[in-house]
């Protein structure tokens, strides 16, 4: 479908218009840092942030979530509770995008799971071009998710004067109808386009020593490097690296019972497999006893489980665990050393 | 699904406690019905999702073996952790939730014409009780069966009228033993390995079926490749968290395998060489 451009003072009035008809979830500012929240007015949307603490996945798999209510009466109901509710997704960066196609591959394979996919069926995307990089941490070019060809409904890049937007789906085509006053792209905005598209590339560094397409090939040659042991010793299992990931997925499940003992509600929470008690059974048995364990699973994930399962990394070099690690274990510090140990 | 549920997958349906017996001090059977005589439709190996409102949701194997369903089916239950413990705490008529059932099973028709050996040790056997039944159900498909049980103590021996059953049968080879004895028990001590040399078999046509704790795999496994029996015939059932049971919580996942989705039943040719399986 075609570009079309919107001024940067139309971008306010089309925000206004959207939040009349949908929750829209934009970054905002926290303090120092940025999040993904809903917002009732334009002037709390910043699109200049670097990046945000969470990852936008908690729109679709939010970090706690009524599954069914129940009820009992010496045998007992249940009723499934969707979250149908339409919203917009304002802001998304591209690595993001592709963890939200992941998961979307994730909840699709095999038993699909309708809690995410109604809350996915009823969002729209519209996602932001990065022309420059948001830290020191990320590491998206490497991870070829510095651009991203589909997973949105509208995509805006910053041009200057105007954001040039492209149509990913006939409900983003439909939205912008309705809700914004965007024109079709002249040859000077697609000049400036390709300019800023262009010139963006040399903005980013490639951070990994080798192409992210051998990182499963690598990870099959890492099983035993010593390095896993190195990151277990330093980790505190405090499992921020899983929640704070775009493409961790991982839930625990439990009931909250109401005072009369004859209502409650079941409930998902995320969930982190750097946990001690993630794989442990009710026996005592654990089966990934040790932080070394626990920290190479949740790489082989990334690097090779979930490319196995999905056809796609399951790291999207977003930087954010990197970022919230407490003891500074870096993905791509990770990614390197088994490339340069490999077969170690 | 053979449980129609609401289009959630974790929404469970209810199924009655129609009858409970208590097998030793740890362990119930508890005798379940769909609602509308529905059957079950499971594989011996599968297992299913037990839910108790307010305490949570387990995986629990399926000890009854679909040839004996007759509207109803089995569960053998240790209580050793939350949901299981409030499990026994139920009486009949009683009313659970129940998901599933789930998993690969153990695939019967390939086994059809070999001679079939099972090990199982401990809480092993009501797995394994779901595949010997159905053996033993169609008895002429299959060539030898052979049975090698081990339990702790003789207290902890379970399923002892069909232990007794199987024992009298000239068409199965059956041998227990324990762990520790105690003055009643008069028959082998030690542990399952212990009764492999009494069990000579031909490898390429034998099915060794072995469910039981890890540490016990280690040595079965070697007692079974000592045979000659090779890799592809030997299955086992591993146990894990299994917490969604439909391949997406990530709990039970063992390397690149969810034991839900492609288990709990293995071939040992699946799993060898997976340093977190066994």
């Amino acid at each position: 479908m075609g570009l079309l451009v919107l001024s940067k003072e139309d971008l306010a009035p089309f925000i206004a218009r959207l939040v009349t008809e949908y929750e829209v979830i934009a970054p905002v500012a926290r303090e120092t840092k940025f999040a993904f929240a809903p917002i009732t007015d334009p002037s709390q949307v910043r699109l200049d942030y670097t990046t945000t603490i969470l990852p936008p996945k908690k729109a679709f798999l939010p970090p706690e979530e009524t599954l069914f209510a129940f009820k009992l009466n010496g045998s007992f109901t249940t009723q499934p509770i969707f979250d149908e509710r339409p919203r917009v997704l304002l802001g998304a960066h591209t690595c993001d995008l592709h963890a939200i196609k992941l998961l979307d591959a994730v909840f699709e394979t095999g038993f699909a799971d309708e809690h995410y996919r109604k809350r996915r069926a009823h969002t729209l995307i519209v996602s932001l071009e990065c022309l420059a990089p948001c830290d020191e941490h990320a590491f998206c070019k490497s991870m070829e998710t510095l651009t991203a060809r589909e997973g949105y409904d509208l995509h805006l890049t910053d041009i200057g004067g105007a954001y040039t937007i492209d149509v990913g789906t006939a409900q983003g085509k439909q939205l912008l109808a309705r809700f914004a006053n965007a024109g079709d792209a002249t040859r000077v905005d697609l000049d400036h386009l390709n300019r800023k598209l262009a010139g963006k590339w040399s903005n980013f560094a490639y951070r990994l020593d080798f192409n992210a397409n051998d990182l499963p090939a690598v990870m099959a040659l890492s099983f035993k490097n010593p390095l896993w042991e190195e990151l277990g010793k330093k980790c505190l299992a405090c499992g921020q690296c899983n929640l704070v990931c775009p493409t961790c997925y991982c839930f625990n499940v439990k009931d909250d019972t109401g005072f009369d003992h004859k209502t409650g509600e079941r409930k998902r929470v995320w969930d982190s497999c750097q946990l001690d008690e993630f794989a442990r059974v009710a026996t005592g048995e654990n089966f990934r006893k040790t932080r070394a364990q626990r920290q190479r699973h949740r790489f082989f994930r990334k690097g090779k489980y979930i490319p196995e399962m999905h056809g796609a990394l399951g790291c999207v070099g977003c930087g954010r665990c990197a970022r919230a690690c407490l003891v500074d274990i870096s993905p791509v510090q990770v990614f390197n050393a088994l490339h340069q140990t490999r077969g170690a | 699904m053979a449980i129609p549920t609401t289009d959630s997958l974790y929404t469970p349906a209810p199924a009655r406690i129609a009858k409970i017996q208590a097998l030793t001090a740890m362990e119930k059977l508890f005798t379940l019905e769909l609602p509308r005589g529905q059957t079950l439709g499971h594989t011996p190996g599968q297992f299913v999702e037990v839910s108790l409102f307010g305490v949570g949701e387990a995986p629990i194997s399926i000890t009854s073996s679909p040839s004996r369903s007759n509207g109803t089916f089995e569960l053998c239950v240790r209580q050793v952790g939350d949901v299981t413990r409030a499990l026994h705490s139920l009486g009949e008529g009683a009313m659970i939730g129940l998901r599933g059932p789930f998993g690969h099973g153990f695939p019967l028709d390939e086994f059809k014409g070999k001679d079939i050996l099972f090990a199982p040790g401990g809480l092993g056997l009501a797995p394994a009780r779901s595949v010997i039944n159905q053996v033993l159900d169609h008895r002429r498909d299959f060539a030898r069966v052979i049975i090698l049980y081990g339990a702790k103590t003789p207290g902890e021996l379970l399923f002892k009228d069909e232990l007794d059953a199987w024992s009298k049968r000239d068409d199965v080879e059956f041998f227990v033993t324990v762990d520790r004895g105690d003055e009643n028990w008069h028959g082998n001590v030690g542990v399952i390995t212990t009764l492999f040399p009494k069990a000579a078999v031909s490898p390429r046509n034998t099915i060794a079926i072995t469910i039981g704790p890890p540490v016990m795999y280690r040595f079965v496994l070697m007692e079974l490749l000592g045979k000659g029996i090779p890799d592809d015939q030997i299955w086992l059932s591993l146990e894990r968290r299994m917490k969604c049971g439909v391949g997406k919580c990530g709990h039970c996942q063992i390397n690149h395998l969810y034991c839900c989705q492609q288990g709990p039943a293995f071939n040992y040719a699946q799993i060898r060489g997976i340093e977190e399986a066994i």
